[in-house]
């Protein structure tokens, strides 16, 4: 349904050309939902921007690529068009629901308004829909509700708010910008809970964007990892979490607190900072940090290979290999736990 | 045992709320409301709870940036809520504060290594300045060119780790860490955490950590205690917490966090907590968190538990009906 082929979003600066996307592709299917998962400066925002043709032009501009809806290039159309597909054949939902309405005017006419862009209809129509929807993300009290003014509602409230300001038009594709970041845990699980009813409802395909590992285990089908502006590890979200094939992905993992460990086992010092997008490193962007970089990381620039029909993985180690280095680096751990006592 | 470093009994602390042209008190938001506990030497007590528990506004009564409204707080013995300014300028010696924001809790316009030199010149210890910067400075792992760069010249890890120089600066015996990973990038977290745990062991440091996130509180906490609209809902050592939830509430915390695995994801069933917090201004009558306990009876809307309600030897709980915990059998799986 959306195809992004080779995508190249950079940003003009007056430092120089910042890569934040740097050739990315990827699809997805009508009710598949697709998490993006990296830390912040990874790029993964502006990618989502990007679909939504939503970064300001200039300074960000797109030398390569393709975005293709419905056989149409969303990087050719007119600023017309696009208004005829953003809001109503992709919606999208920001990071911060505390900034993301207008607060001066009330809940309902900031939905109608989501409705009556795109559709010739009766005010009373709309508001209608208005106070279905809002009765589908779970407000209590719809009919009252559509006067209140977003300040008094909290955090959550809002959030799904704008989850209904989304859905207002049936849209094909959602995408969920870091939609829960904001929030607390237990207002998380009822957000994440709201959005997979939602598409088991409307069938809608859901791109959503997370720097919570977690939070893409347990929405997403199929999930790409970026790390500066490039994926470097996509499949399924079994393979990424348990055929994990790039040091990148791994090390994530690996230095995440779990709730489920035993001891206090020691977390993954992954060293550094993420790299500069002006001045990439050569070589393999990840090779500064990467516990398992040789001196031929510097030199080639991994390409996204297949190693299984859905698992596409950026890193000169093959599988093999990078078993053997996982081995060797447990090895080395093992005794270094063994020096400290 | 080891010998209580701190000790916080019965703490309350209300902000008054206030209205109309006199200011006349209408009502209090009771932020933290009855909480009592002890955190011994060399430990590390975690307190997490969702925004607006009241786990900061304890942290900033524990180093006395806010008077309680009644409860004693005990450093070494000694009722810190009677002292004079005199004592207190000796108190925040021993008691450091690390806090959540990297980007707000430094002075933009100063060098980091005046920062880390600022308490010790508060304290008169201007002698070796230098030499005591740059070491604090390796200590947590920050290059000595770093001496001069200004706040904005480093990543938000790199400047946690100045805050937890200047925290360390005059060897403090306890150190209260509010939210310290909680706007850092997970491979940074780790850095830091690893960087906090290393320091305890070297320096003897007590920490009482708090934090929202409740698998780095596992991570790095001794014992945990769980906060929920000012009141303490349960309080045990970590093990036993994780593995033996007994209140409600702590269990719809551990089911409500999504775990990097996506098989069990699937399987997984979550106690969803309805509806949002209650107002610490107008908080439930009976027990805070009987409008959103899945188990409420009558019973708890009239009468208030209190956390020595049918405890186990050292894990507390503030319930009628403690349950057994099933969590911890199916991260196993």
């Amino acid at each position: 349904m959306l195809e992004v082929k080779n995508l190249k979003a950079h940003i003009d600066t007056t430092d120089g050309v910042v890569r934040a996307v740097d050739g990315v592709s990827f699809t997805i299917k009508p009710g598949e939902t697709v998490g993006i998962v990296g830390e912040s400066g990874s790029g993964k925002s502006v990618l989502a921007h990007s679909i939504m043709q939503l970064n300001p032009k200039p300074p960000t501009f797109y030398p390569q690529g393709e975005i293709i809806f419905e056989g149409k290039d969303l990087l050719q159309l007119q600023d017309k068009e696009l208004r005829k597909i953003r809001g109503k054949e992709i919606a999208m939902i920001f990071q911060d629901p505390m900034s993301s309405l207008n607060p001066v005017f009330k809940i309902g006419d900031q939905l109608m308004e989501a409705i009556l862009t795109h559709h010739h209809l009766p005010k009373s129509k709309a508001k209608q829909r208005a106070i279905e929807l809002l009765t589908d993300v779970g407000i209590p009290d719809p009919e009252k509700r559509m006067n209140a003014y977003p300040h008094q509602f909290s955090g959550g409230m809002r959030q799904r708010v704008l989850i209904a300001i989304a859905l207002a038009c049936n849209p094909k594709i959602l995408i969920a910008d870091e939609p829960t970041t904001a929030l607390d845990v237990t207002i998380q699980a009822q957000i994440l809970e709201l959005m997979k009813n939602i598409q088991e409802k409307y069938g809608t395909a859901i791109i959503i964007i997370s720097h919570d590992l977690g939070v893409i285990a347990q929405m997403a089908e199929k999930v790409l990892v970026m790390y500066s502006g490039r994926i470097v590890e996509k499949g399924d979200v079994e393979d990424i979490f348990y055929r994990t094939s790039m040091p990148y992905t791994w090390s994530l993992l690996r230095s995440l607190p779990r709730i489920d460990s035993e001891s206090r086992n020691r977390l993954l010092n992954i060293e550094g900072h993420p790299p500069n997008l002006i001045h990439p490193p050569s070589g393999c962007n990840f090779h500064p940090r990467c516990p398992f970089a040789s001196e031929q990381c510097k030199m080639v620039d991994p390409e996204l290979t297949k190693r299984s029909p859905e698992h596409y993985v950026a890193c000169i180690l093959s599988e093999m290999e990078f078993k053997e280095a996982k081995k060797r680096m447990e090895n080395v751990e093992r005794e270094g736990d063994l020096n400290h006592v | 045992m080891s010998e209580p470093l701190l000790e916080i009994r019965d703490l309350n602390m209300h902000f008054p709320l206030k209205q109309g042209v006199f200011q006349k008190t209408t009502n209090y938001v009771k932020a933290v409301n009855g909480v009592s506990f002890t955190l011994n030497k060399g430990e590390t007590l975690g307190i997490v709870g969702e925004s607006g528990c009241g786990k900061s506004t304890l942290a900033r009564t524990i180093v006395g940036l806010l008077k309680p409204t009644s409860g004693d707080i005990l450093f070494e013995g000694e009722s810190i809520l009677q002292y004079h300014s005199k004592e207190l300028h000796q108190l925040r010696r021993d008691v450091q504060m690390v806090y959540q924001d990297p980007y707000t809790s430094l002075n933009p316009r100063m060098r980091a290594g005046d920062i880390i030199a600022a308490p010790l010149k508060a304290y008169n210890q201007r002698d070796h300045l230098r030499k005591r910067v740059l070491e604090l400075m390796e200590l947590v792992g920050l290059k000595a060119d770093d001496y001069k760069k200004l706040p904005h010249q480093f990543s938000g890890g790199q400047r946690q780790r100045i805050g937890i120089a200047r925290a360390l600066a005059l060897n403090p015996k306890l150190i209260i860490l509010d939210e310290p990973v909680s706007a850092l990038d997970v491979s940074v977290q780790a850095q830091v955490i690893n960087l906090l745990e290393d320091l305890q062991e070297e320096l003897g440091l007590t920490y009482l950590f708090i934090a929202h996130d409740l698998s780095v509180i596992r991570h790095i906490s001794d014992r945990v205690g769980v906060m929920y609209l000012g009141k303490m809902m349960e309080m045990s050592d970590s093990e036993s917490l994780y593995k033996n939830a007994r209140h409600p509430y702590t269990n719809a915390l551990l089911s409500a966090i999504p775990l990097p695995y996506p098989l069990k994801e699937k399987k997984r069933e979550r106690i969803v907590l309805k509806g949002e917090l209650p107002s610490p201004s107008n908080p439930p009558s009976g027990c805070v968190f009987h409008t959103r306990c899945p188990f409420a009876t009558e019973f708890c809307k009239g009468n208030v538990p209190t956390l020595d309600e049918n405890n186990e030897a050292d894990h507390y709980v503030s319930c009628f009906y403690p349950m057994e915990n099933k969590q911890e059998e199916f991260i196993r799986q």
